[in-house]
């Protein structure tokens, strides 16, 4: 699935890196937990999450992911899409919650863990 | 050793934002050099999460990693108040994290077991009041 449907799915607002668009995504996850991605995602292109700090995006980063998805209409600081325009991460946002937003991707073909 | 390269970060106990930076800079030194992708994820991971525990847990503290050309050697000291059993601390679910690190997305009690699953060594070394010295080695 490309980030850009993804978009279209949640029907979401692109903050950063609006060239990637078309990277092709294979998997997501889902966790406000920022511990507990570190330590069990293995492989997932994309990180759904209602935790809106700087160490969103780091985790991300370390985690070689390349799309986040802050869900219900949680508003990232200009600090944070700073830091993801920089390593090439798209920032996505939806008015959607978790359970949902989660739910409308993996019925439409984005797997979770590998 | 000529062929050693050292990097050193201090790793600021205040500023919870920059927390991560030491790592992502060494990530990109590594990319740089170019090292295996899947190497390169875990070393930035097995750092980053050290990295934090330094912010949240110690106060700030002090980054050294020595690039060999057979492994990367990651040495994380600080002087805060030190683990007392060490033993439990790395057990997966163990934390001391009050509710105020939890909401910034932290305290599962899973970052040094992930740091000992993701290095090919791992020591904590520790005295209570004095701080902790973390090695981990990742062969290449
Ligand atoms: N540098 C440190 N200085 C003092 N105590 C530490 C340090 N690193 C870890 N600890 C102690 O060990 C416990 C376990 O650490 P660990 O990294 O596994 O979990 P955590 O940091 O609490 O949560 P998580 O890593 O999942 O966000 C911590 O809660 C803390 O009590
Ligand atoms: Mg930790």
């Amino acid at each position: 699935m490309k980030i850009r449907e993804i978009q279209k799915l949640l029907s979401a607002n692109v903050l950063t890196c609006t060239d990637r668009l078309d990277t092709d995504v294979r998997s997501a996850c889902g966790s406000d937990m920022m511990s507990d991605v570190l330590a069990y995602v293995k492989d997932q292109a994309v990180l759904l999450t209602g935790l809106v700090n700087a160490q969103v995006v780091r985790t991300a980063e370390m985690m070689d992911m390349v799309c986040i998805v802050f869900v219900r209409s949680k508003k990232p600081t200009d600090e944070i899409l700073a830091l993801a325009e920089q390593n090439g991460i798209a920032i996505l946002t939806t008015d959607l919650r978790m359970y949902d937003a989660c739910g409308i991707l993996y019925a439409s073909g984005l797997q979770g863990a590998l | 050793m000529a062929d050693v390269l050292r990097l050193h970060f201090t790793v600021d106990g205040e500023d919870f934002t920059s927390a991560g930076e030491a790592s992502a800079q060494v990530k990109k030194k590594l990319r740089q050099m170019g090292y295996d992708p899947e190497l390169i994820r875990r070393v930035s991971i097995a750092m980053y999460e050290g990295e934090i525990n330094m912010v949240i847990h110690a106060g700030g503290g002090e980054a050294d990693i020595c690039i060999y050309p057979d492994k990367i050697e990651i040495l994380l000291s600080d002087k805060g108040p030190g683990i007392a059993d060490i033993a439990l601390a790395m057990r997966a679910g163990y934390s001391t994290a009050p509710e105020t690190v939890r909401n910034l997305g932290f305290g599962a009690g899973m970052g040094l077991p992930n740091m000992k699953r993701y290095s090919d060594f791992m020591n904590v070394e520790s005295v209570v009041g004095e701080g902790t010295k973390v090695t981990m080695i990742i062969n290449t």
